[in-house]
């Protein structure tokens, strides 16, 4: 398969890989895929009083293009509002990346991977 | 060091200088069609493809004329299976085979199971073998044809050839054995064997693309095949076609080389392929050998590399050619049917590449694959969730994942 430029770079040098300290409440975590599918993605955005995104990380089971999808997104997300970040739609990392047909589920992980990552935030936030 | 590097010899070799030296005149000067009876054009041809069918057959152990020029070993394959479903249909219309044969079997015998056959598919053990005795609990009375090939082409495991061949000779069954990815490679013997009809490929032993060559026993007993492509009459009617001059005069000096240099290769390539493994496993955890471990060829080692990705690890390893049973490198998002078979596990499919290593492979060139890999293997690690979640404890069975 070849790749496009974007993702040979995303996946050379990946941005914000890594995982922030267990147990942050202001952490949303969203892990999605499952090992026997061939990708897991797992998202950490961490999010101020203000609803902004001040950081993003990430670690990635899977191939290139779902390496380089989820290198975008936290990229994207970054100083993204909430509402702004659920706004990121598949089809945008698609197009940024030029994945082909197939790899087009990779784009839709990362898209999961940001609403989960939200998800969990939101429930940390209303338990404490 | 040339790079890339080339360790993908399970899938295709490198025409070896001396088999296109013996080429170039055919497809220069030497042109004449070896059916023509009466020119010398005609003559000179027919004799170069005599001498290669005599290499071939020395290789296997077989008669000359025994040797059928085909396009290739999936040709082959066709060949004997459909041949002799055909051929045999009123002695009966099963067809014994496995669950890890190469595509070309499989879909010939599906095709087959459409036109009024059984089909057996054998189920492997975790190594990927099949035993002789599940082949004679799987005859039966209409059982025309046992098909199983010699080594398999993505974990190298080394079918019992000989003890199957015994079995079928005891039954009167036909015995056909793709042989692919073992002819010049480790040795044949059609007839301590009990083969009666074997597949060939010259590209995976050093010759060119596009021929192949199929055995078929001509006494004990005298095997006969319907052909699948009709026309002149050629190959004794096994396969008509203009012969394919250049290719199978490689294919038959690619045979001859292999004959006098397969032992020492074999040696060679078995320290190379242990030194690679090893290498491997002293740097990296977790890290799981496919096929088995003794009854292997020599060239090929496959690895799973636990929680990596197998097309991501491809993808960092730019300068060396391997391939993956990943699902990302099929067209069919599914991860290799051969691990599958041997019950190994879709998350650890996904991450097994398979290193083939070849007659020009050289020590240098593993030590710095071995090196590259490890590199690879750690940076992808650090960025996999599986990974982190392992080291952690947690067991990555028991976690409720979210399958898309």
């Amino acid at each position: 398969m070849a790749y496009g430029p974007k993702v040979i770079d995303h996946f050379n040098n990946p941005r914000n890989v890594g995982s922030f300290e267990k147990g942050d409440l202001t952490v949303g975590t969203g892990v999605v895929g499952a090992p026997e599918c061939g990708d897991v993605m797992k998202l950490q955005l961490k999010i101020n009083t203000d609803n902004i995104i001040e950081d993003a990380k990430f670690k990635t089971f899977g191939c290139g293009s779902a390496i380089a999808s989820s290198s975008l997104a936290t990229e994207w997300v970054k100083g993204k509002s909430v509402d702004e970040a659920l706004q990121i739609k598949n089809t945008d990392i698609v197009n940024e990346l030029s994945l082909p047909p197939v790899k087009i589920h990779c784009s839709v992980l990362a898209e999961d991977a940001i609403k989960a990552a939200i998800e969990d935030y939101k429930k940390k936030q209303r338990i404490s | 060091m040339k790079l890339p590097i080339y360790l993908d010899n399970n899938s295709t070799t490198q025409v070896d200088p001396r088999v296109l030296e013996a080429m170039m005149p055919f497809l220069t000067e030497k042109f004449g069609n070896a059916a023509s009876r009466s020119h010398a054009f005609g003559w000179e041809t027919e004799e170069a493809v005599e001498k290669s069918r005599v290499s071939i057959a020395k290789l296997i152990g077989a008669n000359p004329k025994e040797i059928v020029f085909t396009s290739g070993a999936t040709e082959s394959i066709n060949i004997a299976l459909k041949g002799a479903a055909e051929m045999y249909v009123e002695k009966g219309n099963h067809i014994i085979t496995a669950e890890t044969e190469h595509k070309a079997t499989l879909d010939s015998a599906k095709y087959l199971e459409q036109h009024g056959c059984t089909v057996t598919y054998l189920p492997v053990d975790k190594n990927g073998a099949v035993t002789a005795e599940q082949v004679k609990a799987a005859l039966t009375d209409k059982t025309i044809l046992i098909s199983l090939m010699h080594a398999n082409n993505e974990v190298g495991t080394v079918h019992p050839i000989a003890a199957i061949g015994k079995i079928a000779k005891e039954a009167g069954v036909l015995f056909h054995v793709d042989a692919a990815q073992t002819t010049g490679k480790i040795p044949i013997n059609v007839e301590t064997m009990g083969i009666d009809i074997l597949s060939i490929s010259a590209h995976k032993m050093y010759g060119p693309k596009g021929v192949g060559g199929l055995y078929v026993r001509r006494s004990n007993p005298r095997v006969r095949l319907s052909p699948v492509v009709h026309g002149g009459g050629h190959e004794r009617g096994f396969r008509s076609g203009t012969l394919n001059v250049p290719g199978i005069v490689g294919f038959g000096t690619a045979a001859e080389i292999c004959l006098n240099e397969m032992a020492a290769d074999a040696v060679r390539l078995t320290t190379l392929r242990d030194r690679l493994h090893k290498g491997l496993s002293a740097q990296l955890d977790e890290i799981f050998l496919n096929g088995d471990p003794i009854q292997r060829l020599p060239n090929n080692l496959n690895i799973s590399f636990a929680f990596v990705e197998g097309e991501a690890m491809m993808m960092g390893l730019q300068e060396v050619a391997v391939s993956s049973g990943s699902a990302c490198t099929s067209a069919s998002l599914e991860p290799s049917y051969v691990l599958k078979a041997m019950g190994i596990g879709e998350e650890l499919a996904h991450t097994s590449i398979r290193f083939g290593l070849g007659r020009f492979t050289t020590e240098e060139e593993i030590d710095f694959v071995i090196q590259k890999v490890v590199a690879v293997v750690l940076k992808l690690r650090d960025m996999s969730p599986l990974y982190e979640m392992a080291k952690e404890g947690i067991d990555l069975k028991s976690v409720q994942w979210t399958a898309h």
